[in-house]
């Protein structure tokens, strides 16, 4: 059983997404209860691999029983099994919390939305897991395609923004492919470790220079690096809630451990890889201010947000660009941290959006009033954003900041410090207004709004209490998942 | 560079031209259907890149006569870089279909599909 459980994690909600397609035609509902099992299936699935992985290290199946280099092999290390569970779990998160939106669409629609749904699971965990660089390519684009029609879900304004999502991310995965059309043409294998393996002494080959801007180029843009993340703010605006939360928790993440992958593991440290980081460092830097100063100029609540994740994608690429191992912890520790919060506070933003119909700031006067719970688990969500102790994401920061210092790149260190600050301000903006500012009269006749329905309760409070777990026990996650999952050390 | 190496890279030049065409109708063109027909150039430009890759000075293509004999792997083209391009190409056509399809919404909210247009109606 274990033997097969990385090709399950990709093969479950792949085919089950036909499946629930199929049955999405006579029964909505019930193609619903298909996908949340196969999601949880997947999910422990995921889980599973990575404690197997974490006990007896990495898992390797070939498909179709072709060997690598000539077949595609897919891998399951720690480093790949965490990021796995963490998909598949928010995936499942952010489906239930999606039944009160599906209930307004037609019965029909709901399995189709469900099918969609699935594919795009399938293709973030397939990025994951697989050891072939062209089969990522593959799976970047099935995730891609699928983000593209989920996005589009929110009527007039999200299908446009979805529109010019499409034609960059599609450039920018064919970048990535011309990258390994690059590696390929001078190794002759897609394999991820055998590119590593023949690829010392090919450093100098201009060839091997090219594959290396092309792919980080191509990935940048997909996981929306500033100044590459010009798709991403009406994206996030407009999609319907569920869907945002899980794309803006976990896919910039996935297209962000891509590049983790290839840097670290396909291209090792030393050699071209090294010439790479000084400039993504500046880079993340930018994004990191960037992020927050443009966070601070938006009146949409979900706008601040999706501003707020370019900046905190800059955090992530700067622990890569400094890339100790302690600096690579923190910025392992930040996917996972700023994936929980995030989507908490979407999932917080889309609840106030369902019972009020406002996003805008001033429409957040008094709201904690009427939803403590929810506002509860936003303002929870907002400190680990921020960076306040006890919460996960004080923790992140605290290595990074670390590592800047012990790295002696104390700008970097400045930069961390400084758009954390700006991020206190723009999430005080929002709890200052939902806590201290004054409800306006509800209309006659009318209930002022009441606290969400549970389906859309539970999985925000869920995640927000994972926002508290992840903070207090920070050292077990570390010590038993993420240590293991650090690249191994390579010629410095 | 010698004129002889131009013509040997020619597959190069015609990838970085498909390439930088491709880029040029996907930021200048207004209209949003000719700016997914400039995506398609992009794609086709890594097309064309790692089909040529496959190819070699006098090889023939890679089929066996014989299912015993001994295969000579230098006197084939590569294979594998065509295989590869059925997939992109299946990826080029599901993309071209979910733009598509966006385009048609686009095209029944707005009634345009003229970007500048676009853009004025959503400031207003």
């Amino acid at each position: 059983m274990t033997a097969h459980l990385p090709i399950l994690i990709v093969v479950l909600p792949l085919a089950g997404a036909a499946a629930v397609a199929l049955l999405g035609l006579r029964a909505g509902r019930a193609a619903r209860g298909l996908a949340l099992a196969i999601l949880a299936a997947s999910a422990a699935c995921a889980a599973a691999a990575l404690a197997a992985a974490v006990r007896t290290g990495p898992l390797r199946y070939f498909l179709g029983g072709w060997a690598p280099p000539w077949g595609i092999e897919y891998v399951v290390d720690p480093l790949a099994g965490g990021m796995a569970t963490l998909v598949a779990v928010f995936a499942l998160a952010a489906a239930v919390y999606a039944g009160p939106f599906v209930e307004r669409l037609r019965p029909r629609d709901a399995g189709a939305f469900h099918a969609v749904y699935l594919l795009l699971t399938a293709g973030l965990l397939g990025i994951v897991v697989t050891g072939d660089l062209f089969n990522l390519y593959v799976f970047l684009e099935i995730s891609s395609l699928a983000a593209y029609g989920l996005l589009a879900l929110g009527g007039g304004r999200s299908v446009l923004a979805s529109f010019r999502y499409l034609l960059l991310g599609t450039a920018a995965g064919t970048l990535y492919l011309l990258g390994v059309g690059c590696l390929y043409a001078v190794t002759g294998t897609l394999n991820m470790a055998d590119v590593g393996a023949r690829l010392p002494g090919q450093f100098d080959s201009p060839a091997v220079t090219m594959a290396i801007v092309l792919i980080v180029v191509g990935l940048a843009v997909k996981m929306a690096l500033f100044p590459l993340h010009g798709w991403l703010p009406d994206v996030y605006t407009y999609a319907p809630a569920p869907v945002t939360a899980f794309v803006a928790g976990v896919m910039t993440k996935v297209s962000a451990y891509a590049l983790l992958r290839v840097l670290f593991f396909v291209l090792g440290l030393g050699g071209a890889a090294s010439d790479v980081l000084p400039v993504l460092g500046w880079v993340a830097s930018a994004a990191a201010l960037a992020g927050s100063v443009m966070a601070l100029a938006q009146t949409d609540v979900r706008r601040i947000l999706a501003y707020s994740s370019v900046g905190q994608m800059g955090y992530i690429v700067l622990g890569f660009a400094i890339g100790t191992p302690l600096a690579l912890t923190g910025a392992l520790l930040h996917v996972l941290n700023h994936a929980v919060m995030k989507a908490c506070l979407f999932l917080s933003a889309g609840t106030v959006l369902y019972r009020t119909g406002e996003s805008q700031l001033h429409g957040y006067e008094g709201v904690a009033r009427h939803m403590p719970l929810t506002l509860g688990a936003f303002a929870i969500a907002a400190a680990s954003l921020v960076g306040l102790p006890p919460t996960g994401g004080f923790f992140s920061k605290w290595y990074l900041l670390t590592a800047a210092f012990d790295a002696g790149r104390w700008p970097f260190a400045v930069v961390l410090a400084v758009s954390s600050l700006l991020s206190a301000v723009y999430m005080f903006r929002v709890i200052e207004r939902a806590y201290l500012g004054e409800a306006p009269e509800p209309a006659p006749g009318t209930a002022p709004p009441g606290e969400a329905p549970a389906g859309m309760l539970a999985p925000t409070l869920a995640l927000a209490a994972v926002v508290l777990l992840l903070g207090i026990f920070n050292e077990q996650v570390v010590s038993h998942v993420i240590a293991f999952a650090l690249p191994p050390a390579r010629g410095h | 560079m010698t004129a002889a190496d131009a013509i040997a890279h020619g597959h190069y030049w015609l990838t970085a031209a498909l390439l930088l065409i491709g880029l040029y109708a996907m930021l200048a063109a207004p209209n949003l259907i000719r700016k997914l027909m400039g995506m398609n150039v992009f794609m086709t430009a890594v097309i064309v890149f790692f089909i040529t890759l496959g190819a070699k000075t006098g090889s023939s293509p890679p089929v066996l006569p014989d299912h015993h004999a001994q295969a000579q792997a230098a006197a084939y083209s590569n294979p594998l870089p065509h295989t590869l391009m059925l997939t992109a190409i299946v990826v080029g056509v599901a993309m071209t279909g979910v733009a598509l399809a966006l385009i048609i919404r686009i095209q029944q909210r707005f009634g345009t599909l003229d970007e500048r247009e676009l853009l004025r109606r959503l400031r207003e």
